[in-house]
């Protein structure tokens, strides 16, 4: 397939993905209990006047369709909406929260790459005893949920030992990267065990495989087999599962940030969630959702590079 | 003058077995010389092949010596163990499907055992590629093409090319044509025959197949479960088989000049690796085995006026009256 005709097929995709999305999530909003005009009188009893005004400014009494539809509307001038709780554009909120999450995913990432292929490397190739120290670590690791780690981490290196803030978010790059590394530690923690098993495995099978055999027989030196025939083929597994990592560390920000009081877009909804401010909630929906699908293009787009025999669009990744 | 070949009395034990895999083998090829070695899955052949480029099972214990041009491959370094699969010796592997990376290009999978050993410089590899490509048949352009834009007759050329990159005295080729349609067999097998004459390297033909054996090798190794029963000049084997193991492979073998006729397939299994073997290995079988079979295994002896032509075979002269009957 042409790469113009794969763009232009992916771009359909994903604007149809899009829309389904926004539907399903204004929906949801719409069908869930409790009405934003009660939560912003915080339960004082209203006049009736006050309250219609209110549900006027927010078109609350429109039908379903005519409400969804200028959603949308606004929403393709790039206007989010104003937030309840906030009472400012939801466009300025993601603005100045997205940068923290943007930056603690990136840093769990790295962790979970660097981490996740060394300890699957070490395992496969080392094996005995320091392979099944790495098995039972990584059992542990990916039977330890998020927030969970997020407490141990905490207790130990930020109110123990206080190498690090218990909380917040900091100012300027340096400081933001010192507030993050415990989170981002806590965010990784399932995912490097993840990664790390996928990554044994795929590299066991290779090394059991025939043509790595041959490439020693040939004399080809043993740190070249391990990385032209035995990491090479086994990246193919690593990038599919590399997608999904992305995703489950975007979703678990929303832990991770409530743990640690990051001013993030995970913390952001759950407030949100919490106080029914539904311009928000329905904003980050959309944004999460745009963000997983740009991930599995990058997958995409990336697979023919790793393996050759694949050719663009012929395979869908399953992250 | 040194063999360019010389197995020694190999004994190959692996972990869990009752038995050697390989029990006393003993094999030998001079400089330019081509020997097959038959015999059936599970014989041992494939691991004897192997073990010239000390490429063992992990847990494999070894006695015995394999020396290639005089040096004892199982006593090698790491380094000499390098210099030894990157030049003397060479091996054709059975699936070529399997045995190059489907990921890497072909030039790659050609030039990487000299280049990365720093034997030649990537322009040389590259250039000695394309003429070993054309040796074997192939024009230059497959050095750009991935294995899966390759049928597999032609990357069975392509694997023989790639053992010839480091000039080797020696090719091992292990079942090269199993994996092969009919008619890329035939050529394969040629191919070998004539580039072997050519670069003037001895070669080990692995195959089940007689037919192939006797009519591309100058001897014959003939093996049953690790050990070998029967060696000889192709011709003399197969015309006066001394071991019966040899005579019920003939047997049962397809030929043209009788069809029709039933094939004589051999009764029983192979022993298993699980138990001991006290005696002749095929005694089991064997039509003509006595007790004294069941108890002494029998030793390589040479036929009547025939010193290059050993059987381990109790019954040997017996043999010759049994075909009479047959």
């Amino acid at each position: 397939m042409s790469f113009a005709r794969f763009a232009a097929r992916r771009l359909l995709e994903m604007a149809a993905t899009l829309l389904g999305a926004s539907f399903v999530i204004f929906g949801a909003m719409y069908l869930a209990p409790g009405d934003p005009a009660s939560f912003l009188l915080s339960g004082r009893s209203a006049s009736p006047a006050a309250l219609a005004a209110i549900n006027q400014q927010y078109h609350l009494d429109d039908p379903f369709f005519v409400r969804y539809f200028r959603w949308l509307g606004q929403l393709l001038h790039g206007d989010f909406g104003r937030s309840i709780e906030y009472r400012t554009d939801v466009s300025k909120l993601l603005a100045d929260r997205l940068p923290s999450t943007l930056l603690l995913v990136a840093m769990a990432l790295v962790l979970v790459v660097a981490a996740g292929l060394a300890l699957g490397w070490i395992g496969a190739v080392r094996g005995g005893a320091v392979d099944s120290t790495i098995l039972v670590t990584t059992t542990v690791a990916v039977g330890t949920p998020s927030f969970v780690a997020a407490i141990l981490l905490q207790g130990l290196f930020a109110v123990r030992l206080g190498w690090f803030p218990t909380s917040g978010t900091g100012q300027g790059f340096g400081d933001m990267v010192w507030h993050l590394t415990l989170p981002a530690i806590a965010l990784a923690l399932y995912l490097i065990g993840m990664l790390a098993r996928v990554t044994r495995a795929a590299m066991l099978e290779q090394l059991g495989g025939e043509h790595v055999a041959v490439a020693r027989s040939r004399g080809v030196p043993e740190r070249q087999v391990i990385w032209r025939h035995v990491l090479r083929n086994a990246l193919g597994t690593v990038l599919t599962t590399g997608g999904l990592i992305v995703s489950t560390l975007i979703i678990c920000t929303v832990l991770v940030e409530s743990a640690f009081s990051i001013g993030g877009i995970g913390q952001l909804l759950e407030l949100a969630t919490t106080t029914k401010d539904f311009p928000t909630v329905q904003a980050i929906s959309l944004l999460i959702v745009g963000l997983f699908m740009t991930v599995n293009l990058i997958v995409d787009l990336l697979f023919p590079l790793v393996d050759p025999t694949v050719t663009l669009g012929a395979r869908r990744s399953t992250a | 003058m040194t063999r360019t070949l010389d197995i020694k009395s190999l004994r190959l034990r692996l972990p869990d077995t009752a038995r050697p895999v390989l029990d006393g083998v003993d094999l030998h090829i001079a400089a330019g010389e081509t020997v097959a070695l038959v015999g059936e899955s599970g014989s041992g052949k494939t691991l004897t092949s192997r073990t010239v480029l000390r490429l063992l099972p992990k847990g494999a214990e070894t006695e015995g010596e394999v020396d290639v041009a005089g040096e004892n491959v199982l006593a090698m370094t790491p380094q000499q163990l390098h210099a030894l699969r990157t030049g003397r010796v060479a091996m054709i592997f059975q699936d070529p499907r399997a045995a190059i990376n489907p990921l890497r290009r072909v030039g790659d999978f050609l030039t990487e055992g000299v280049r990365l050993t720093g034997t030649l410089s990537e322009q040389d590899a590259t250039r000695r590629a394309g003429e070993l490509l054309e040796a074997v048949g192939l024009s230059g352009a497959v050095l750009r093409h991935y294995p899966g834009q390759m049928s597999g007759g032609m990357l069975q050329r392509v694997m023989i090319a790639a053992a010839l990159m480091g000039d080797p005295v020696l090719l091992l080729a292990d079942e090269p044509t199993t994996a092969l349609d009919v008619t890329s067999q035939a050529e394969v097998v040629a191919l070998i025959g004539e580039l072997k004459e050519r670069f003037g390297t001895g070669l080990l033909f692995v195959t089940h197949d007689l037919g192939l054996a006797a009519a591309i090798s100058d001897r014959v190794y003939v093996m049953y479960a690790g050990r070998i029963v029967e060696t000889g000049p192709a011709e003399a084997l197969f015309a006066d088989p001394r071991h019966p193991y040899t005579r019920a492979l003939l047997d049962a073998s397809p030929r043209l000049i009788e069809p029709g006729r039933r094939l004589a397939a051999i009764d029983g299994q192979p022993p298993d690796l699980r138990q001991e073997l006290t005696g002749c290995p095929f005694a089991p079988r064997c039509r003509f085995a006595t007790g004294l079979c069941t108890t002494q295994a029998p030793q390589p002896q040479a036929a009547p006026g025939a010193p290059g032509h050993l059987a381990a075979c109790h019954h040997s002269d017996r043999l010759a009256e049994g075909a009479a009957d047959a």
